[in-house]
């Protein structure tokens, strides 16, 4: 009565190839031992590779990790026995490419010495998530072939309550028999690994294990250990491949996995005995998974049978045990022979998911005969457990219509070889299924990056264009500024200095509105063009302008100078009350246009001069005159300046720049007494406007001593050298010029000018500077330097006037 | 007039063709106008089936410009990184004749790698790149960030110290993968050449 | 190390293309001899002359394809056409008539088609159809039945002789119409008057034919029991075939179309429902894809022999189906594992 007969469910297809189980079972497992050396691939599950926590020189204890996961769905490596890491390398590992990949290579020393290590007495003390955790550490994945990391499978999610749990006992492939001699002669662990599944996975309906009915002996076994525990051992029909996970729940629950899903859709949890054993041992030793059933058969060898092997044993130490004779052996396969792959080297290691080393004689599995032409017989069609129609996928592969292999469910095949096994043209159909599937990962990723390529191409060529567009329209608007210049001038000739400097006046204002940085780079531009065409109309203009014309429009640039002074400086006031951001600009372009208007007073004066002295110059023609100037100031230095002029000029620009910096610094003063925002921009201001008059009072100083170098007589010739001193002082000297001009203050007027306001300066730098010494200011410093500039300044000022 | 078509059938015949002509010919210009699909522009299509790796082998400057080329009527066969897969996907969507690569031989996946210790950061590789792939600024060495690289070998001309170099994508433990059998016929071709040679 | 690198599977099964064809040759012998027993050796002498030139042409056919010969004539499919055909054509037909048969079959509609697996139709229906077509003087010359006649039944001698056309005007005086001719032809004659006026029917269909039939039954349950196909197209066919002449009898009235027996056991019947509709090449490829195209055979062939212009009509059915196959599989994909719907529409 105990053992009703339990329904069980048939799959669709399926094959009956020659068994071959029976070499392999004739002796118990046996232990392979410990071989000099291990190696340990960090690849040896489904997922990420492990990652090494261990380095090469470091001697390791049996079962110490060497390498931990990395991700959820990854399992970490023990080491099997202990030894000595001496490298962490490429070495070839078992994948059917024949190519190599990371592991750790361990000297064994033979002592094969523990780690510490224990069990738990009670795993159902133990809370769900610790009992994973300990699977998960214990680096246990899947042992039936796939290698998925079984601490990812058992944690279930609540929402999707496991009715059944199955063990997977089948082991339906030829050949292998790890699983059938575990169940005869471990059938205690399995079980006891069995409840702790149970435990953990608590299905609410029933535990089952399926193995199929060529195994009596497994079957009495478990059921023989599972007594009293309500695990029920359920036999099945022999027939290939009823050990597939999704056709293992087909026969025993009747239920299909649903396609893209885990059996945890639909209520259930599989996992392979040889698994539960691991587990069992982990949980109630605390050993990690360091070792497996391996079955060594195949005519080539001539004791086949089980080892319990160390993971990272070479398979060529198995082979030696086993009596292999490798002439014998046309080809090795790693698992069994519908669904292992071929080795092409022996000294690949053993790992977590070798149930199998096949060595096969070439009467045993003989090398593929040529493939025939499919006569679409329909064999392959009838032996497909997933009902595919495997011959119209062959022809769909063949003819890469990748659309109609998916519609055919191309990737619901799950490899079996059952198609391939009974074609009677020997076509190698799964070896198409492969790599059509390859193929149309493949074209789905190129679709992917060719999708992402041309988001890129595109974002880059609007980019580009954009780019393009914009210098076009920059392009454009200055074309269509000189256009209008041009117009304006051409339309009104008379007044187009007014108008011209009127209309730079309101395009400044403009810009200024909507420019990033308004003010300043509005009034710079402004000052730019200004004088640009101040310039211009000196080139151009000049011959058929009469000097009080020049005069005027020199006055009404002066005039619209002033008021943009003004305007600049009611704007720095708002902008300081409003603490714009905007401030330091505002200042600059203050300073800057300060530097104008003294600019163009200078000029005007010149001019003025230039009036009175014209005619006795050169009365003859002054127009003339004025075209040779005007070429002469576009030249940079005027040529024909004469030593006097140029001594003039360059005590003008000192006089000016010192007068600016002690604007200048007042400014930075009152901004400090204030503690404005603004210090460091009128620092700026300050610092730039002593450096300048540096550089003014330089080139003074070397004209000056030019001067005294030469003959009185060299007066008159020439004033190349001037240019010729130094390249650098003389365009620095030329940009000045062009700038400050020339004024016609006398000398004595400007100096004693100078003199004055430099003892005034002084005096008020001192007041700062012990208003800064009594308040720790460390701006003192800087006060006491300028302090001293201003007195060898005022000492040489006083030097000339005397 | 009735009498006249029905006693000589050759008239008859002649008008009820004519006349279904012009039924037929106006329901069709009906429909034609009544059913008008905007579908995928046909540049569209064929762009779809360009590999976008911009790399203007073609002689057009992009994949966008050939694929309006081959709409425009231009051969199919100038895409050398497509290589025949594309030439039958493009022959199949506009009914033409599979040409044979208008080239020496299909491209191979590649991408572009730089020596960085012979890079002199000059940019003209970041300026020839179609998809932004290189990464570095002016007197910076460079890199190619390769996952975004198509191989369109454009960065190797402009490089003053010819430091970029096309490597092609090799295969990894995780991208490997079976090949197909080589057909039936071919196999047993081969073996027989082989055996009468 | 020199280890094979070869995809899995490793194992393979005992099945092969030409152990196949084999088994279908061997198949077809059952009903060849009954043919023999009660047609003399006419059969015999078509089969022979049939395969010696299906295998010259075929030969040919694959030096003109430069692929190599002994390998494809190994997989025996040549010989199965040519059975086929020399089953199908009248005893005794003339050598020419036969190579044109097996040439049409073995050039046109096999190895221009890309040779074995191939081709869209049935070889050696698409050859009788174009015979029929043809040479229909010839093509309907059956012999009358052993025991039908006074004289002898050919032998193998006269046979040949008749094959290869030396008095072969002799051959009209042992010809007589076939007994679903006779049907066809009769309305006047009730069933049962009609059976027992004409010498050429037998227990339930034709004298010698429900014979034939039943030995190609043999045959091919012998390849069911083998697995060399499925039952699904055979069977459907014979039941949707039994099923129309069921509904049709109508008792046996001067315009009835014959009794199920007398469809299932004459004419071409069981060689069509064993050994062409079940030829996988052409056919449709699922289960229910082949219950549907055995079905449309059926019926195909009860109305053209009823309704139609030819006695028998297996040739014409499996030709035209043999179109609709390509069709019958998009819409027969069987459903996967996993997956709620069939394939294609999801």
């Amino acid at each position: 009565m105990s053992q009703l007969i339990r329904k069980v469910w048939d799959i669709h297809g399926g094959i009956h190839p020659a068994e071959n189980k029976q070499q392999s079972l004739q002796s118990p497992i046996q232990a392979a031992g410990i071989p000099p050396q291990l190696i340990l691939p960090l690849a040896q599950h489904i997922g990420a590779p492990a990652s090494p926590i261990i380095s090469v020189g470091d001697r390791v204890l049996k079962g110490q990790m060497i390498a931990e996961a990395k991700g959820f769905v990854s399992a970490p490596v023990h080491a099997p026995t202990s030894g000595t890491v001496v490298a962490i390398e490429s070495r070839l590992i078992p994948h059917p490419s024949g190519m190599s990949g990371a592991c750790i290579v361990i000297d064994t020393d033979g002592q094969d010495e523990w780690i510490s290590h224990s069990g738990v007495d009670d795993f159902r003390s133990l809370s769900k998530m610790d009992l994973i955790d300990r699977v998960r550490q214990a680096g246990i994945a899947g042992m039936g072939g796939a290698g998925f990391p079984s601490a990812v499978k058992l944690s279930t999610r609540d929402d999707k309550p496991i009715e059944t749990l199955i063990l997977n006992g089948t082991e339906c492939e030829p050949y292998i028999t790890a699983d059938d001699i575990l169940m005869r002669e471990r059938a205690a662990e399995i079980i006891a690994g069995a409840e702790i599944l149970r435990h953990l996975i608590k299905p609410s309906k029933e535990t089952l294990i399926g193995v199929e009915d060529n195994k009596p002996e497994g079957i009495a076994a478990l059921q023989k250990a599972a007594q009293g525990t309500g695990i029920e051992i359920v036999p099945f029909p022999t027939k290939y491949p009823s050990g597939g996970e999704k056709q293992l729940i087909q026969i025993l629950t009747g239920k299909e996995v649903p396609a893209g899903g885990l059996p945890a859709d639909i209520g259930i949890v599989c996992q392979n005995i040889g698994t539960a054993t691991a587990i069992y041992r982990a949980i109630c030793f605390g050993e990690p998974l360091i070792s497996r059933i391996t079955t060594i058969t195949g005519e080539a060898c001539s004791q086949p049978r089980n080892y319990e092997v160390l993971l990272g044993t070479p398979v060529q130490f198995l082979l030696d045990q086993s009596g292999f004779k490798k002439d014998d052996c046309i080809r090795l396969v790693m698992g069994g022979p519908m669904m292992g792959y071929t080795l092409q080297d022996t000294a690949v290691p053993i790992v977590k998911t070798s149930n199998c080393v096949l060595a096969p004689s070439a009467a045993e599995l003989p090398p593929p005969p040529p493939a025939q032409a499919c006569i679409r017989c329909g064999m392959c069609a009838e032996a497909c457990p997933v009902s595919l129609l495997p011959q119209q996928m062959y022809w769909f592969s063949r003819a890469q219509e990748h659309e109609k292999l998916e519609d055919h469910q191309l990737f619901d095949c799950i490899e079996c070889g059952a198609c391939s096994y009974v074609c009677p043209s020997n076509i190698p159909l799964v070896q198409y299924y492969r790599a059509s599937k390859a193929e149309i990962r493949q074209a789905q990723q190129d679709k992917i990056k060719a999708e992402r390529s041309k988001e890129r191409f595109e974002a880059r060529t609007a980019r580009l264009e954009q780019e393009e567009a914009e210098k076009e329209a920059k392009r454009a608007a200055r074309l269509k500024a000189a256009k209008d210049k041009a117009a304006a001038a051409a339309s009104n000739p008379d007044s187009s200095k007014t108008d011209l400097i009127q209309a730079a006046i309101e395009r400044s204002k403009a810009k200024k509105a909507d420019a990033a940085d308004p003010a300043q780079d509005a009034i710079a531009r402004a000052q730019a063009k200004a004088q640009d065409r101040v310039q211009d109309k000196g080139d151009g203009k000049v011959a058929a302008e009469d000097p009080a014309a020049k005069t005027e429009r020199l006055q009404l640039l002066l005039a619209s100078a002033e008021r943009r002074l003004v305007s600049a400086r009611e704007k720095l006031a708002l902008a300081k009350e409003q603490a714009s951001e905007n401030v330091e600009a505002f200042a600059t372009a203050v300073i800057k246009t300060e530097d104008k208007v003294a600019a163009l007073q200078i000029e005007i004066a010149n001019h003025q001069a230039s009036l009175a002295s014209a005619p006795a110059h050169d009365a003859a023609d002054p127009a003339q005159a004025a075209i040779a100037r005007a070429m002469a100031k576009r030249a940079g230095v005027s040529a024909d300046e004469s030593d006097e002029d140029k001594t003039q000029r360059l005590q003008n620009l000192v006089a000016t720049t010192e007068k600016r910096l002690a604007a200048a610094q007042q400014k930075l003063s009152t901004a400090q007494e204030q503690n404005d925002a603004n210090v460091a921009a009128f620092a700026t201001g300050v610092e730039k406007t002593q450096s300048k008059l540096e550089t003014a009072k330089q080139d003074l100083a070397a004209h000056l001593a030019r001067l005294a170098a030469e003959t009185p007589a060299s007066a008159e010739t020439t004033p190349a050298p001037s240019s010729s001193d130094d390249p650098v002082q003389a365009a620095i000297e030329r940009a000045k010029a062009a700038r400050a001009a020339q004024a016609d203050m006398s000398d004595e007027d400007k100096l004693k000018q100078t003199i004055a306001s430099l003892e005034n300066r002084i005096a008020r730098t001192q007041e700062k500077l012990s208003a800064a010494q009594e308040s720790g200011d460390d701006k003192a410093e800087i006060l006491a330097d300028s302090i001293a500039k201003l007195q060898d300044k005022l000492a040489s000022a006083k030097q000339q006037l005397g | 007039m009735i009498e006249l078509i029905a006693q000589n059938p050759f008239i008859a015949s002649l008008l009820a063709l004519v006349s279904l002509g012009v039924v037929f010919g106006a329901l069709l210009g009906f429909a034609a106008v009544k059913f008008k699909t905007e579908g995928d522009p046909i540049a569209d299509q064929v762009e779809a089936l360009l590999p976008q790796t911009q790399c203007g082998q073609c002689g057009y400057p992009g994949c966008r410009p050939y694929a309006q080329a081959i709409a425009d009527g231009d051969d199919i066969n100038k895409c050398p990184p497509g290589g025949e897969a594309t030439i039958a996907a493009l022959a199949d969507l506009l009914g033409v004749e599979a040409k044979p690569l208008d080239a020496a031989e299909e491209s191979v996946p590649s991408v572009a790698y730089i020596r960085e210790e012979e890079c002199i950061g000059c940019t003209k590789c970041i300026q020839a790149c179609p998809v932004d792939a290189i990464l570095g600024s002016a007197k910076h060495m460079h890199t190619v960030i390769a996952s975004e690289c198509t191989g369109c070998d454009l960065c190797v001309e402009p490089c003053p110290v010819d430091c970029i170099e096309m490597r092609p994508i090799e295969t990894s433990l995780q991208t490997w993968h079976w090949d197909k059998p080589k057909p039936p016929e071919d196999l047993i071709a081969s073996d027989r050449s082989g055996a009468s040679a | 190390m020199g280890f094979l690198k070869v995809s899995s599977p490793h194992a393979h099964g005992p099945m092969s293309t030409a152990s196949v064809m084999r088994l279908v040759l061997l198949a077809t012998l059952p009903g060849m001899l009954a043919l023999t027993w009660f047609f003399g050796f006419g059969t015999i002498v078509n089969v022979l002359w049939a395969s010696i030139t299906a295998l010259a042409f075929e030969a040919l056919a694959l030096r003109w394809r430069k692929r190599p010969i002994g390998f494809y004539l190994n997989d025996y499919s040549a010989l199965v056409t040519a059975f086929l055909l020399g089953i199908a054509l009248p005893p005794a037909a003339p050598f020419w008539l036969i190579m044109i048969g097996t040439g049409f079959a073995i050039l046109i509609c096999k190895q221009l088609y890309g040779g074995m697996g191939y081709n869209p139709f049935n070889p050696a229906m698409a050859a009788y159809v174009m015979l029929l077509i043809s040479f229909p003087v010839q093509m309907t010359q059956w012999l009358a039945p052993k025991g039908s006649f006074a004289g002898d039944l050919l032998g193998p001698i006269e046979a040949l002789r008749y094959c290869f056309g030396f008095g072969r005007e002799a051959i009209d005086a042992i010809t007589m119409a076939t007994p679903l001719d006779v049907l066809k032809q009769n309305n006047s004659l009730l069933v049962s008057d009609l059976w027992s006026q004409s010498p050429q029917f037998g227990q339930v269909a034709g004298k010698g034919w429900e014979w034939a039939n039943a030995g190609f039954l043999l045959g091919g349950a012998y390849l069911i029991y083998r697995r060399i196909f499925t039952w699904h197209a055979p069977l459907s066919m014979l039941a949707v075939l039994t099923l129309m002449s069921l509904f049709f009898y109508d008792g046996g009235s001067s315009a009835s179309g014959g009794s199920p027996f007398f469809h299932l056991f004459s004419g071409a019947t069981m060689l069509g429902a064993f050994f062409i509709v079940t030829d996988p090449v052409t056919s449709a490829v699922s289960n229910r894809g082949r219950l549907i195209y055995g079905a449309l055979i059926g019926l195909l062939i009860y109305i053209i022999r009823v309704w139609g212009n030819y006695p028998d009509a297996l040739a014409f059915s499996v030709l035209l189906m043999n179109f609709a196959a390509p069709f019958i599989d998009h819409f027969t994909q069987p459903r996967t594992y996993g997956h709620k719907t069939k394939g294609a529409d999801k």
